[in-house]
């Protein structure tokens, strides 16, 4: 077997120490020394979440303030606005979008979330979420593009905890009152009397919050939540496979700075404003394949059988190579090999017949829908 | 019956001049949930370190390579439909393929099980 070792050093989150101790089997991810799994195995994390509610550590992830000095939301909103083609002047207290920094080649650099703070203490600022392995660099594209008047502020001292789950609601709201929140909502609030920020979002396709506490009461929080009978602590490899039959991006993989929102399918991240408005970096590009359509287009990939094809793996039609896996593995809850990847856009149709080379030899797919497991994002009832 | 090993954690348990094939208990462990088994076609022929099988968890696929050089005269497709075995048993019921040895002298250069508990410690 071949086997991988890295001996560079490592950070470690707030919470590093609660994974040796539950037995977590760490491995470096984005320079931080991460547990990829408990002893239970990926596939019981995954459907734990999928039935139950899972516990993340994501404190690895970048949390940080835009704040404008003058105490304008506008003027802060604006601002942001030059980075990422989200529109975020009409963001209303509480709410949080998910965007991209691009660059000025439409290129997507990370992807994000960005919320507007519910209190109005706080309204000349902008809640981010960035990518762990791309923080440093947005930190500094940030900084280098700003105007006078709006700084970026750094909160390292932040973990940053997700329960994801059908009963994530259920857990939470003995503790705050949450099982209201809209989707993509966040507000500040008190979980055992320890200041948190909590929004309804996530990343595995299912309800469920992230939740931003400062590192020292880390802790106490993530162990006051495994105490539930419900919530299971669930590591790295389990949150790759919930996102991928999620049908959700992950930088790096799906989203490079080749890479346009469009052809990742991500044009329901740019509102209409910014659709037509423009002033964003890489507009020109983005307009023209809103317009004109783009040469390629993420997509989801079935293997035939139950062989995982992954990234990397070449996609064929008639012997011409017509695109390239970005991610692939085995979904557990569909208990077979999922993939996405980018095919050139005349061969994106669902159920296109293609041909993976796996391994030197011939494995028959299908172009299919996304996700493969449809998301269950929390949707207010209709009266 | 001997059974030996290599520092990329396969066996190989040889009676007269077949060895039975397959990867560790620590193997396993370090891979996680096993989803899915390349076997060999019968009668190919393997030299010793080169590709055998390949073995997929949910996160990645990792090669198992030959312990000694030989012919491939069996091969586990149970592991096909239930690669979860490989979990379960490895050094049972979870092995991967039968090699028919073409020099066994070969086998002096793997460890034994002393020798690879030994290893393990020098790794973890």
């Amino acid at each position: 077997m071949a086997e991988v070792a890295s001996k560079i050093p490592l950070f470690k989150t707030p919470l590093h120490h609660a994974h040796v101790a539950s037995g977590g089997k760490m491995v470096g991810f984005a320079g931080y020394d991460m547990p990829v799994q408990y002893p239970t195995g990926i596939i019981t994390e995954h459907n734990w979440t999928r039935e139950s509610a899972g516990l993340f550590d994501v404190s690895h992830m970048g949390q940080a303030y835009l704040i404008a000095a003058d105490g304008q939301f506008e003027t802060v909103a604006k601002a942001f606005e030059t980075l990422v083609p989200a529109d975020i002047l009409s963001l209303a207290p509480g709410q949080q979008r998910y965007s991209q920094f691009l660059n000025d080649a439409g290129g997507i650099l990370d992807d994000l979330m960005v919320t507007r703070p519910a209190d109005p203490a706080d309204s000349a600022r902008l809640i981010l979420v960035v990518n762990a392995g791309c923080k440093e660099q947005d930190y500094a594209h940030i900084a280098a593009k700003l105007p006078k008047g709006v700084t970026l502020q750094r909160r390292d001292n932040q973990a940053l905890l997700a329960l994801q789950g059908p009963k994530s609601a259920e857990v939470l709201s003995q503790f705050s009152p949450v099982a209201g929140m809209p989707f993509m909502t966040a507000f500040a609030t008190h979980f055992d009397q320890i200041p948190v920020y909590i929004s309804r979002s996530g990343y595995t396709g299912e309800d469920g919050y992230e939740i931003s506490v400062a590192a020292d009461e880390a802790g106490r929080l993530w162990g006051a939540l495994l105490s539930d009978d419900r919530v299971k602590a669930i590591g790295l490899g389990a949150r790759d496979s919930l996102r991928l039959e999620g049908g959700l991006c992950l930088y790096g993989h799906e989203l490079d700075p080749t890479t346009s929102p469009v052809e990742a399918g991500l044009t329901w991240s740019i509102q209409k404003r910014r659709r037509e408005g423009g002033g964003f970096p890489g507009a020109a590009r983005i307009q023209k394949e809103l317009r004109d359509g783009p040469s390629r287009l993420r997509v989801g990939i079935q293997p035939e059988g139950r062989q995982p094809a992954r990234e990397g793996t070449e996609i064929f039609i008639n012997g011409r190579k017509i695109g390239i896996v970005t991610s692939g593995g085995f979904g557990p809850s569909i208990n077979g090999p999922v993939a996405m990847g980018y095919v050139d856009a005349a061969h994106s149709k669902i159920g296109t017949d293609v041909v993976l080379m796996v391994r030197g030899r011939e494995l028959p797919a299908k172009i299919s829908s996304m996700p493969a497991v449809p998301n269950r994002f929390y949707r207010i009832p209709k009266v | 019956m001997t059974t030996k090993y290599t520092k990329d954690h396969e066996y190989i348990r040889v009676e007269g001049d077949i060895g039975t094939v397959g990867i560790t208990d620590y193997a396993q462990q370090q891979l996680g949930d096993v989803v899915f088994v390349e076997l060999p076609a019968k009668g190919k022929k393997v030299a010793k370190g080169g590709e055998a099988a390949v073995v997929e968890s949910v996160k990645a696929a990792s090669e198992v390579y030959a312990p000694v050089s030989g012919e491939v005269v069996d091969v586990n497709a149970a592991l096909e439909k239930s690669p979860a075995t490989v979990n379960e048993d490895s050094t049972g019921k979870g092995w991967f393929l039968k090699l028919k040895l073409s020099n066994k002298a070969e086998l002096d250069g793997l460890m034994s099980e002393a020798d690879y508990q030994a290893y393990l410690k020098t790794i973890s």
